[in-house]
């Protein structure tokens, strides 16, 4: 069973059972992720299921006998780039699901005529460029560990220029992000020591108290009483006080009660 | 993708592809034991060690000297209540720990155990398969780890979990950098992506000796990808609670812990077998014919990666969480930039060797114009800006003291007057003011 299922030389284009096994496992899956991807509402599923179909096409990789292509696929595009989607995506926030209101008249409509157009163009392409082609065993370049040294043989010899253009098309776009995104800081940037003097010369070098936990709430609307039993301002947070803070214990010890009867803010 | 990789791994390598299935089946059934085994026993190994680092025993109540201790916590987890968030989006909820686990199993299916042995009647190798890029999977597979980590917090729905993910997203990537570019001097070397044939290669020298660069930045940065302490911000428990897995009870947080534990054994696997010979006796042991042959070096293997995990465990014990933000300062503008430069010298020594230089010229030459070119003008630039940035700290310094402070301070001058002779033997034996230079002369003995 196994001799016939390593990958053994392609004879007139007949295909290996190990491969067309793992083809008509992956092919429906790899299909199942892109449609899936532009069906699901949720941004985070949808970017999911780009990373099904980007690691069923490492593996075609690998498959094909290109097990460089297919590793640097899976590491390149499902652990770098879809990691920095999702990371961009996660902040967006979990209930960001794409509205369904049409903003432009007939624009689905367009969009739908327009990608069924290209869609046909791309396979009738593709489609005539493969016709007439005998697929080839790749072992012979590929012997004596040779599918990383052709890879690069190609690349540093024939494609050298399209290559480097490539290298610095992603340059000037990562420069050009930078550029984008950069806030000039305005003054120094500050230190931890000049932090913590800041601190201690704001009159203030304690953190602002907690709210109050008291045997009528926790909530962080309750305030915190005064050792004279008073609110303390200070606890509620700032978008709060419209509400009456809950003054906990209805018994809460009158100032009065005390022969020093400052109360403070 | 281990199968795949067995399906397409047989056109370049000899001993691989060809074997039998049931050997092949005996090595995956092998491999996940030991990962599991492995598991077990770095848990009960760390917590005695950094018990004894700590001056306590650790674990010593289950089994004897308390070695099935993990073994008890594995199957309490196990049957631990299940509690799954509200919030939760539950297909991910459910997928995470499967895709953090997977790729820590999978990723092993390349390392080299040890040689060519004989399993009943099969010359087969010690190493479930190899790919003439075998490094790579295991590069891919902790790419791959990073999505349970990052959808677990994501998916649990909760505050804690999603800054924990969000941290961990960002800190593997970067630190998968440093730990890529520190493979990249191996493969010059040893001209190969493939585990056993760098394996072979070290026959004479292990690459820790040459690469020593290399070997220390691929250190540092597998603490970051695995989430150890110092580096182990995703979880920092006294920041995060438990970080990403805070939500996560029973089995499936039992699968994130596998897999944090699997994933530091190979790393270090990963480490011996591209720096410290692989499964290659280690040198007195090495004179012994019969060393690295039959089944002996799987025994100087484990070994190997036992102390790794042992200089893991010293890690915690050791050195405090870094901040977050030193923390990714440290990866990209310190471990990356050396590995680059180093990556250079380290080309440009095989280049020279290649054009039959003589091997002290080759080595020397390098280095001497990468440091006068690059290390040299560049510390000299940092050292530039340090002395910058420290004078304008004086400057600030100075402004400071100049402004008068709100909060009540002593002046700088003060000068605290000797007590009374009355007021100091009232109090027993403990002087009022007892300050150098102020020192009372009193005779204190009452």
């Amino acid at each position: 069973m196994s001799a016939v299922l390593a990958a053994g030389p392609l004879v007139n284009g007949q295909v290996p059972l190990g491969e067309a096994i793992a083809f008509w496992i992956l092919g429906p899956i790899s299909l199942a992720g892109a449609i899936g991807m532009v069906l699901l509402r949720n941004a985070i599923h949808s970017a999911l299921s780009l990373v099904a179909t980007m690691m069923c096409l490492g593996a075609f990789y690998i498959i094909e006998q290109g097990p460089f292509l297919g590793l640097v696929q899976i590491i390149v595009y499902t652990g770098a780039i879809m990691i920095l989607f999702l990371f961009v995506l996660m902040l967006v926030g979990r209930d960001a699901s794409d509205s369904i209101v049409e903003t432009l008249r007939g624009q689905r409509w367009a969009a739908a005529l327009f990608g069924i157009g290209f869609a046909l163009m791309v396979a009738l392409g593709v489609g005539r460029a493969f016709t007439g082609e005998r697929p080839v065993n790749l072992d012979k370049p590929n012997v004596d560990g040779g599918n990383v040294t052709s890879v690069a043989e190609l690349l540093f010899t024939k494609y050298l220029f399209a290559f480097e253009l490539t290298s610095a098309l992603l340059i000037v776009a990562a420069v050009g992000a930078m550029v984008l995104a950069h806030i000039e800081r305005e003054g120094r940037k500050p230190t931890q020591k000049s932090l913590a003097r800041e601190r201690i010369r704001s009159g203030r070098p304690q953190p602002l108290p907690g709210p109050g936990v008291l045997s009528t709430g926790n909530s962080i609307g309750t305030a915190a009483l005064l050792p004279d039993g008073t609110i303390s301002q200070e606890s509620v947070m700032a978008g709060l006080q419209e509400f009456p803070p809950d003054t906990g214990n209805p018994r809460a010890l009158d100032p009065a009660d005390y022969g020093d009867s400052e109360v403070r803010q | 993708m281990s199968h795949l990789a067995v399906l397409a791994a047989g056109q370049n390598l000899p001993g691989f592809g060809n074997q039998p299935f049931w050997i092949s089946l005996i090595k995956v059934v092998a491999v996940f034991a030991f990962l599991v085994i492995m598991t077990l026993f770095s848990i009960v190994f760390e917590r005695k060690v950094v018990g004894r680092m700590q001056n306590r025993i650790g674990p010593n109540r289950t089994g004897p000297w308390g070695v099935l201790q993990s073994l008890a916590d594995g199957v309490k987890l196990a049957f631990k209540e299940e509690i799954i968030p509200a919030l939760a989006d539950k297909p991910i909820y459910f997928l995470a720990p499967i895709l953090s686990a997977t790729p820590a199993f999978v990723a092993f299916s390349v390392i080299p155990f040890g040689p060519e042995v004989s399993m009943f009647g099969h010359r087969t190798a010690l190493q479930l398969t190899d790919l003439p890029v075998g490094v790579l999977v295991v590069f891919a597979c902790s790419s791959l780890g990073v999505y349970g980590i990052v959808l677990s917090g994501w998916a649990s729905g909760s505050t804690y979990p999603l800054l924990g993910s969000l941290r961990s997203a960002a800190q593997m990537i970067s630190y998968e950098v440093g730990m890529g570019l520190s493979m990249v001097a191996v493969f010059l070397f040893s001209s190969s992506m493939s585990t056993s044939q760098i394996v072979a290669a070290q026959s004479h020298t292990w690459y820790i000796i040459p690469l020593f660069v290399s070997f220390a930045i691929y250190a540092i940065s597998v603490v970051g990808e695995t989430n150890r302490a110092p580096f182990d911000l995703p979880e920092a428990e006294s920041e995060l609670v438990g970080g990403f897995h805070t939500e996560y009870s029973s089995f499936k947080f039992a699968m994130f812990f596998l897999a944090e534990y699997i994933n530091m054994v190979t790393v270090s696997a990963l480490a011996t077998t591209l720096f410290l010979g692989g499964w290659r006796a280690p040198w007195p042991l090495s004179l012994w014919h019969g060393a690295n042959s039959g089944w002996w070096p799987m025994l100087w293997f484990t070994a190997k990666v036992i102390a790794i995990i042992f200089a893991f465990v010293w890690l915690r014990g050791t050195l405090p969480r870094l901040r977050y933000d030193q923390f990714m300062a440290f990866g990209w503008k310190m471990l990356i930039p050396i590995n680059l430069v180093w990556i250079l010298a380290v080309t440009s020594i095989h280049v020279l060797r290649d054009r039959n230089w003589p091997a002290w010229e080759a080595t020397i030459v390098p280095l001497a114009f990468v440091l006068l070119l690059i290390v040299v003008p560049g510390l000299m630039i940092w050292e530039g800006a340090a002395a910058r940035r420290a004078g304008q700290d004086a400057e600030d310094e100075e402004d400071a003291a100049q402004e008068r402070p709100t909060f009540p301070t002593p002046p700088m001058d003060l000068t605290i007057p000797t007590p009374p002779r009355r007021l100091a033997t009232a109090s027993v034996s403990r002087p009022a003011a007892e300050l150098p230079g102020t020192r009372s002369e009193v005779d204190t003995d009452g």
